[in-house]
């Protein structure tokens, strides 16, 4: 039964590589779209860490930005 | 109408966008996985074309999301100009990459299908040619969004790209029709009824959803990317 779904009598190398192909271009844009999520949260954690108090405050204001900060594993 | 569009505000859909993927992923790797069965393990043979037609459940959805996407692109894009809200150029732009990988593998999965099918890898026929010119507007789109700073040009150049590009989604859709092509008539059909038999139907819309499913987690990905790139410009702004 393995053999023959690997075999797929004469197709599965056709077969395989579609689904193959498929599969690594799906993992390859979501570990190239989550490097640039990272990137940009990170860029924004360092630029509100280099923020004065008073800046950090008002930047601490908008609830986007708390939840920027707080978002670390919600990818 | 403005009642509506405040939902529609970046700041508002954060909220949500930010706590959506990992559930999005969730639900993606259970219905890939029974997608994944039925298609290559639980679906019947062809009488025609054997197993060579289980490569249908990976090519026929992904030039489907393909063409699905670049029509709801065009729409946000107009829609941006209409309502005069910017929050639709980004969830057009938030989408454009997911869009092009599905094309991408529509084309390659259906080179490889050609090969057993008609003895070619590669044949100048109207659909494949057709769906190649959706790749280059693909990439354009892309490719404007790169390499242009002024944001208003981008987003005249963009909407552009997605008009001209949306006149070549009918020609994709009919080419089967209009021209002798390699390719068989349509056999679902919304209106009337489909020429597949519900064995092949089942697996082929699961893998739908599940492609669906992951256009939709790539695209979350990327709309927050693109608010954290806007909101770290208002930090430099302060």
């Amino acid at each position: 039964m393995i053999t023959e779904l690997i075999y797929m009598s004469g197709y599965g190398i056709y077969v395989w590589s579609a689904f193959a192909f498929t599969l690594f271009s799906f993992l390859s844009l979501y570990v190239v779209t989550k490097i640039h999520y990272i990137k940009e949260k990170n860029k924004f954690e360092s630029k509100f860490g280099a923020l004065d108090s008073k800046k950090a405050e008002v930047a601490r204001s908008q609830v986007v930005n708390r939840k920027i900060l707080s978002s670390t594993h919600n990818i | 109408m403005k009642f509506i569009f405040k939902f529609f505000e970046p700041n508002k859909i954060f909220l949500i966008t930010s706590k959506a993927p990992k559930y999005v992923m969730a639900l993606f790797v259970i219905v890939i996985s029974i997608g994944l069965l039925e298609a290559l393990i639980f679906s019947p043979e062809d009488y025609k074309q054997s197993h060579s037609v289980r490569i249908m459940y990976v090519h026929v959805p992904a030039a489907w999301i393909s063409l699905g996407i670049f029509s709801s692109m065009t729409f946000l894009s107009l829609s941006g100009y209409i309502f005069k809200n910017k929050n639709f150029f980004l969830i057009a732009k938030s989408l454009a990459p997911s869009g092009f990988v599905f094309n991408v593998i529509a084309l390659v999965t259906g080179s490889i299908w050609g090969k057993p099918t008609w003895g070619t890898w590669w044949a100048w026929d109207a659909r494949i040619t057709s769906m190649l010119i959706l790749a280059l507007f693909y990439l354009m789109y892309l490719v404007a969004w790169r390499i242009y700073e002024d944001k208003d040009y981008v987003l005249k150049v963009t909407s552009i790209i997605t008009l001209m590009g949306i006149i070549n989604v009918p020609i994709i859709k009919y080419s089967v029709d209009w021209w002798n092509t390699l390719h068989q008539p349509a056999s679902i059909n919304v209106l009337s009824k489909s020429s597949i038999h519900s064995s092949m139907l089942f697996p082929l819309l699961i893998m739908t959803a599940a492609f669906a499913l992951f256009s939709l987690l790539i695209f979350l990905m990327k709309y927050n990317t693109e608010l954290i790139k806007i909101k770290n410009k208002g930090l430099d702004r302060l």
